[in-house]
């Protein structure tokens, strides 16, 4: 098909105007191209401008540090580096297996007249606003769990050797635990979706022959439609993780919103985008808080960089069977 | 497409008329934002003007005003003296406000509770962790207190909020000025944060045991649950209008330097310690002389026929000497 339109065989019919218009659009079309990689390129700049003042004036111990303490102009990232990277892998923990449940009982499992509307409601609370879940979990979520949840496992798995130290404090209701629990509903719908679509995808001549040399329904998702789908798979959760590191609201909500690092599970926490959510009105231009926080900014952006990356890799041996 | 033109012309129109009456604008605090919008919409019939206030923080405000896009600026904490030097801006006051301690213990009601200032700075430290505390009970031996964990709840966001209380607990804490002090948002050494007041009093709502620190106008529009504190005398006040005017006219108004009065923590048996004034900020050198005369035309107007309103939403008004006091700096400063 392209051999032959570009062959520089005579067009068929004399339209030379055409190629200008060719010439323009694919002038466009490349400038579309570099705008991208130029907008992204301004946006590393102009953080790593406005953070640098705060990285030459703390050096690496702006990483490390812990202290954040807006009155005497010492600020750390570690807290809600910690926070950010903490919440989202325990909202992972446990929206993955939940998502997947989703995605097999919808494709294996469930009977046609239920697919559509179930595959429906997963893609409305996809579209669901970050305030909207925010709201939800400070108002529903949380009296839940300061009231119920929190009390009982602070007096009864709080009390175990070992573990219990993950499970004490007061129950404020809001926290980390409180934190990944929105986010995970937040993020089940994506990875769910994501799930549900490519498990679609595997020929249904895979499966069917694993049936006939007598596999169960169980041993054909294992064997058949993850390895077919792994990739996509991995690139869902991927999904998942990246909006569950940048959520600013719903967090900020019910995260507790505290500058110091928490043992328990309980505790309060903070995260680097609800940090820079709250201080920055009260930021002063070309103040050292202003810097921190363009630089929390840009380390936000080099996490959600390595994510991406890693899931590169992940993805590469072997993509597909 | 008759449409579109139809909503265009309509969409001019509009515009034309809003452009008719005199605009200024405004940005920085929120905690004096409705008293300035109330004072907008009322100003619009009575001298024409029209004020669009934008409540983005202090900070912002101040930042604000320091690059000259707004035609003032308002804070909360009073601008350090230096920066308004380098910045040629004035400083002056408008209202007063207070803020009161906030509390969720059932079977105590609305300023039935006794702190005084050690004992919050010693619940915000986190050294004071339940509320049958041996110094608590001593207090209020009226009442059952429970055997209940205290939550301390502050503001997450930057707030001229946190400014005011952080003040009083370093004013009657040498312990908390060394080690937290005061900003618009400072280190806390235990607690959770929430955003905004809203976000606190629910917060407070939500949790038994929690205390909390809000504006008195959100406060007392809401109907939470407040607490009595001991003033400098050592006399218990619950947090009312009357307190609170008799702390800010304890204030030495005369020997502030920029207005930066200091109404924290004032003499007076029936003082509220609590309670501060806002600030607009403005520019030494206007851009346009015109828009500069509108925004004194604004506040002298605010000055002289908005203190009913201030009241209506349970802010306190300047004293009229501090008034006038403010008109003829601005008379001398701006020309």
């Amino acid at each position: 098909m392209s051999t032959t339109t570009e062959t520089g065989a005579p067009p068929l019919t004399g339209r030379r105007g055409s190629n200008l218009g060719d010439t323009i659009f694919a002038a466009l079309a490349k400038l579309s191209g570099i705008f991208v990689l130029a907008v992204l390129g301004a946006i590393i700049a102009a953080l790593a401008l406005g953070g640098s003042k705060a990285f030459i004036a703390f050096g690496p111990k702006f990483l490390s540090s812990n202290d954040w303490d807006p009155v005497q102009e010492t600020f750390g990232a570690l807290v809600p580096i910690f926070g950010t990277i903490v919440t989202a892998i325990l909202a992972l923990a446990m929206a993955v297996p939940l998502a997947f449940g989703i995605a097999f009982y919808l494709t294996e499992l469930a009977p046609a007249w239920m697919r559509r509307p179930v595959s429906t409601a997963i893609e409305l609370l996809a579209a669901v606003p970050s305030i909207i879940y925010g709201m939800w979990g400070f108002f529903v979520i949380v009296p839940i769990m300061s009231q119920y949840v929190q009390p009982f496992v602070i007096d009864t798995i709080g009390e175990l050797p070992l573990i219990g130290p993950f499970f004490q404090g007061p129950p404020f209701g809001t926290g980390i635990l409180t934190a990944a629990l929105v986010l995970a509903v937040m993020v089940i719908p994506f990875i769910a979706a994501t799930m549900r679509d490519v498990f679609d995808t595997v020929p249904a001549v895979y499966k069917e022959s694993a049936y006939g040399l007598g596999c169960t329904t169980w041993e054909v998702m294992r064997s058949i439609v993850i390895p077919y789908t792994r990739a996509s798979v991995v690139g869902g959760i991927m999904l998942g993780l990246g909006r569950a590191l940048g959520e600013t609201m719903a967090v900020t909500f019910v995260i507790g919103n505290t500058n110091r690092i928490a043992t328990s599970l309980f505790g309060p926490g903070n995260t680097i985008a609800s940090i820079v959510a709250l201080e920055f009105p009260e930021a002063e231009t070309g103040s050292l808080k202003l810097s921190s926080l363009l630089a929390l900014g840009l380390i936000l952006f080099a996490i959600a960089f390595i994510v991406l990356a890693i899931s590169r890799t992940l993805l590469k041996p072997g993509m597909k069977a | 497409m008759r449409l579109a033109a139809t909503a265009l012309a309509l969409g001019l129109g509009v515009f034309a008329f809003a452009a008719q009456a005199q605009q200024i604008t405004g940005a920085g605090a929120t905690f004096p934002a409705p008293v300035y919008t109330k004072w907008g919409e009322a100003a619009k019939a009575a001298a024409g003007l029209e004020l669009n206030y934008q409540a983005i923080g202090s900070g912002g405000g101040q930042n604000q005003i320091l690059n000259r896009t707004v035609d003032f600026g308002a804070s909360d904490a009073p601008m350090d003296p230096a920066k308004l030097e380098s910045g040629k801006l004035l400083q002056l006051p408008t209202v007063m406000g207070a803020v009161v301690p906030i509390v969720n213990l059932p079977g105590i009601a609305s300023n039935q509770l006794k702190l005084t200032g050690p004992l919050l700075t010693e619940i915000y430290a986190g050294k004071i962790v339940k509320w049958n505390d041996p110094k608590l009970v001593e207090l209020n031996p009226g009442f059952a207190l429970p055997n209940l964990a205290i939550a301390p709840v502050y503001r997450a966001d930057g707030s001229g909020t946190t400014f005011v209380f952080a003040s009083y607990l370093s004013a009657v804490s040498p312990e908390w000025k060394e080690k937290v002090g005061a900003a618009t948002s400072v280190k806390w050494p235990a607690g959770t944060g929430s955003k905004g007041n809203d976000g606190v009093s629910a917060t407070v709502a939500n949790l038994k045991g929690a205390i909390g620190y809000v504006e008195n106008a959100f406060a007392s529009q809401n109907k939470l649950t407040t607490a009595q504190l001991r003033n400098r005398d050592g006399k218990f006040v619950s947090p009312t209008e009357a307190a609170f005017v008799a702390a800010a006219s304890n204030g030495d108004w005369a020997n502030a330097k920029n207005f930066a009065v200091n109404l924290i923590d004032q003499a007076g048996a029936a003082s509220w310690p609590i309670v501060s004034a806002t600030f607009i900020l403005l520019p030494k050198d206007p851009k346009d002389p015109a828009r500069s005369a509108n925004v004194r035309k604004f506040f002298e107007w605010a000055y002289k026929s908005g203190d009913a309103i201030a009241k209506g939403l349970d802010y306190i008004a300047l004293p009229a000497a501090v008034k006038e006091a403010a008109l003829k700096t601005w008379s001398a400063e701006i020309k």
